[in-house]
């Protein structure tokens, strides 16, 4: 039998503000943090958190997750470092992009001050494994490091990563999570070309004005262990990531294949990771972008994998208050799924108020409900869905 | 490229040691890079800084021989002089 795995710390950094608890709490409240159309993490100030030197090593995604790793870690017991081997302990942190910020600022030097003038930090700074290379140099985890990029999916990845590392015994514990700070000019520019964006500046999941994602930015982590590790050493166990599935729609390069087949298996092979039917979820944190396509194709995969019980679940979509996070969502809407079941509740699609024809679940409107538990623990799935057709769903359940 | 004295240059210097987040009041003409947490990608930034503001070139091999801020402020005064 393989270990099961417990989450032993929670940390968040998004548009709501620092830390988990404001993020389930301000989300939980209907509260958004989306302003001009942006989910910008406005209440960030780096030097609160990082000394002169750190801030400027590291790319504003990087600087993200080093305060959502601490968060975590700290909870964990661990802001010292690993109480266990720390050659025992992993670190995967998954991003969209990268250091997008800092390839715009450098490639300006080169074309205003040549080559000689490029910063030697660039390198350093730009690379999309910096997150993990730098939380694992600051808490001397000595275990398996990397990241992982699957656009919209890289967090969901991370933390699959991570579940599956330390079932296998490969290490203890891992801390694993997203980060992304995309709303740079270019990456803006980008978006907005493609017609992902919402021109209106409106994040409104599921509803039948939808019109784009809002871009937004932030980082989640969370310490996974063995369940057998935390309760020996006495770590308040927080949930458990109990399973866990990922798949291709080898369909398309942006648009999700349209019956929702990809991410139904994705759904699927979670649910059976997690040794449950149906039957066993009690609510869905929806990728749910707010584009016409993604959320008319997973309400398809919803009902592809879970049956006639797709329509007696709750869907929220946390995109409705913060925006889309893209590399960093499924490590931020892991961790508010992990803090909504510990509160009993699914939090709501904020703004939804227009049913659309092909959208017709129970999207959670209005206020935050509470979950019934039906006498066995709560659980919940978390899905993810990056451009390039990756389909990553995690299963959590409450403690 | 402007001429610059001694005490110019050990100023620039300071000031952009202390960018990189060493503590000012360690930046002292015998204070060796180590002590102010000062490692080799620092030196290339004040290279760039230093061949910017007085044209002197601080090659690999020439950083290898300067140990302290004292080393690296008379090298610069020496050759920004000629």
């Amino acid at each position: 039998m393989t270990q099961r795995v417990v989450i032993t710390g929670i940390g968040a950094l998004t548009p709501l503000g620092v830390g988990a608890e404001t993020l389930i709490e301000r989300w939980s409240a209907g509260e958004s943090g989306i302003e001009d159309g942006l989910g910008r993490c406005r209440e960030f100030e780096p030097t609160e958190h990082l000394s002169i030197k750190e801030a400027r090593r590291a790319d504003r995604f990087t600087q993200l997750a080093i305060v959502a790793c601490d968060e975590a870690l700290t909870q964990a017991s661990w802001e010292d470092g690993p109480s266990v081997d720390p050659e025992r302990v992993g670190c995967v942190m998954g991003t969209g992009i990268g250091g997008i910020g800092t390839i715009e600022e450098q490639l300006e030097v080169l074309r205003v001050r040549g080559a000689e003038a490029v910063s030697p930090l660039a390198v350093p700074m730009m690379m999309a494994n910096a997150a993990s290379g730098v939380v694992a140099m600051r808490h001397g985890l000595k275990g398996q490091c990397y990241g992982t990029v699957s656009a919209c999916a890289a967090g969901a990845h991370a933390i699959g990563a991570g579940l599956r590392m330390v079932q296998h015994g490969d290490v203890e514990a891992c801390v694993v999570g997203g980060a992304e700070a995309g709303i740079t000019p270019l990456s803006q520019a980008a978006f907005v070309g493609m017609g992902a964006t919402s021109p209106s500046g409106t994040s409104r999941p599921f509803d039948a004005r939808r019109d784009g994602f809002v871009m937004g930015e932030g980082a989640a982590a969370l310490v996974l262990e063995s369940e057998e590790g935390a309760r020996e050493r006495g770590a308040e166990v927080l949930g458990y990531l109990a399973g866990y599935g990922a798949t291709a729609d080898a369909h398309h390069l942006t648009a999700p294949e349209p019956s929702g087949e990809g991410a139904s298996r994705a759904i699927a092979l979670a649910l059976a990771d997690a040794d449950i039917g149906p039957d066993g979820v009690d609510w869905v944190n929806a990728h749910g972008t707010s584009t016409q396509l993604n959320d008319r194709s997973e309400t398809e995969a919803l009902k592809r994998a879970l049956g006639e019980r797709a329509r007696e679940i709750p869907v929220s979509s946390l995109k409705s208050a913060i925006g889309h996070t893209l590399g960093a969502a499924g490590a931020v809407e892991a961790a508010a799924t992990a803090l909504a079941l510990r509160r009993g509740i699914a939090p709501p699609t904020i703004g939804w108020e227009e049913r659309d024809e092909d959208c017709d679940l129970d999207y959670v409107p209005g206020d935050a409900r509470t979950l019934e538990s039906n006498g066995r623990p709560l659980r919940a799935i978390s899905n993810s869905f990056g451009f390039g057709g990756h389909n990553a769903v995690l299963c959590l359940e409450a403690a | 490229m402007p001429t610059a004295n001694k005490e110019q240059i050990e100023e620039r210097m300071t000031a952009a040691l202390e960018s990189f987040g060493a503590e000012r009041d360690q930046i002292k003409r015998d204070a060796n890079w180590e002590a102010l947490d000062v490692d080799s990608l620092d030196l290339v930034e004040l290279a760039q800084i230093v061949e910017e503001e007085y044209g002197v070139k601080m090659k690999e091999e020439d950083m290898k021989e300067l140990k302290t801020v004292g080393d690296a402020v008379d090298f610069v005064a020496e050759r920004a002089k000629s």
